[in-house]
């Protein structure tokens, strides 16, 4: 199953589906990164609004990934956790998620638009 | 008594285990946050088998009493089993290159987690307890 990268003015904006398997993770991973240096996007948007689980593996794929496109120079923001997963992460382990978050995609493209203008200010 | 059993042999099947438990808590009457609590930690249990047994088998079965709902997940493999299971509870352990926030983080998601593991059989099992509905 192939997660859909859309790009929206030099943003690249991506929903991680609702049983995303290990494998899909994996191609989802290096999509995005291939994506990333294709289009020279300046910000990349997660969002995570269909998963109702976060298990330690997908914190880890999400946060390396976020790591990663940073190294390609994007700005990262996570949004659209639900409120049951946050509250699951914090109780599992505080280190789980490293990345910039918001509440849903308006305040993630608004976040994200004032992180790209810092960085090129 | 529901019984329910779910062969781990590949990671969709890790996505079956913790919908199937999912399922049966949300039937049993657990609000949505237990179900995310008990969904997370049997797709951590349900991982570690599959990485580092090849396989295993999760069983869920509704042991509900009275005027309580009891869930008990166990799973089972047959790897090489934990070297040091204390160590293997520690926040931060890992030896795959993880966050080492998986079995540490299972035990403060859910009730009697017990953890028991020789080489060659590693069991693990946990409840989830809440008021019947």
């Amino acid at each position: 199953m192939k997660v859909a990268i859309l790009k929206l003015r030099g943003i690249l904006l991506t929903s991680i589906p609702i049983d995303m398997n290990d494998e899909d993770a994996m191609a989802f991973q290096a999509d995005v990164l291939r994506m990333l240096s294709d289009t020279e996007a300046t910000g990349l948007v997660i969002d995570i609004t269909a998963m109702n689980v976060v298990d330690s593996y997908m914190a880890r794929v999400i946060n390396d990934t976020a790591v990663q496109a940073g190294m390609l120079g994007a700005q990262v923001v996570l949004c659209g956790m639900q409120p049951d997963v946050a509250l699951t992460l914090i109780e599992m382990g505080r280190e789980l998620i490293g990345v910039e978050t918001a509440l849903n995609l308006d305040q993630a493209f608004n976040r994200l638009e004032t992180m790209i203008e810092e960085r090129e200010a | 008594m529901t019984h329910k059993q779910i062969k781990l042999k590949q990671s969709s099947d890790i996505v079956a285990a913790r919908q199937a438990c999912r399922e049966m808590a949300r039937g049993l009457g657990f609000g949505s946050a237990d179900q995310t609590r008990l969904a997370t930690a049997v797709s951590e249990l349900t991982r570690n088998a599959i990485q580092y047994a090849g396989e295993g088998v999760c069983v869920v079965t509704d042991e509900s009493e009275n005027e309580t709902a009891v869930i008990r997940v166990v799973v089972e493999d047959h790897g090489p089993g934990i070297a040091d299971v204390d160590k293997a509870l520690e926040l931060g352990f890992t030896t795959s290159g993880g966050l080492g926030a998986g079995l540490s983080g299972v035990r403060r998601l859910a009730h009697d987690f017990v953890l028991n593991s020789e080489p060659g059989h590693t069991i693990v099992q946990l409840k989830m307890l809440g008021k019947k509905r």
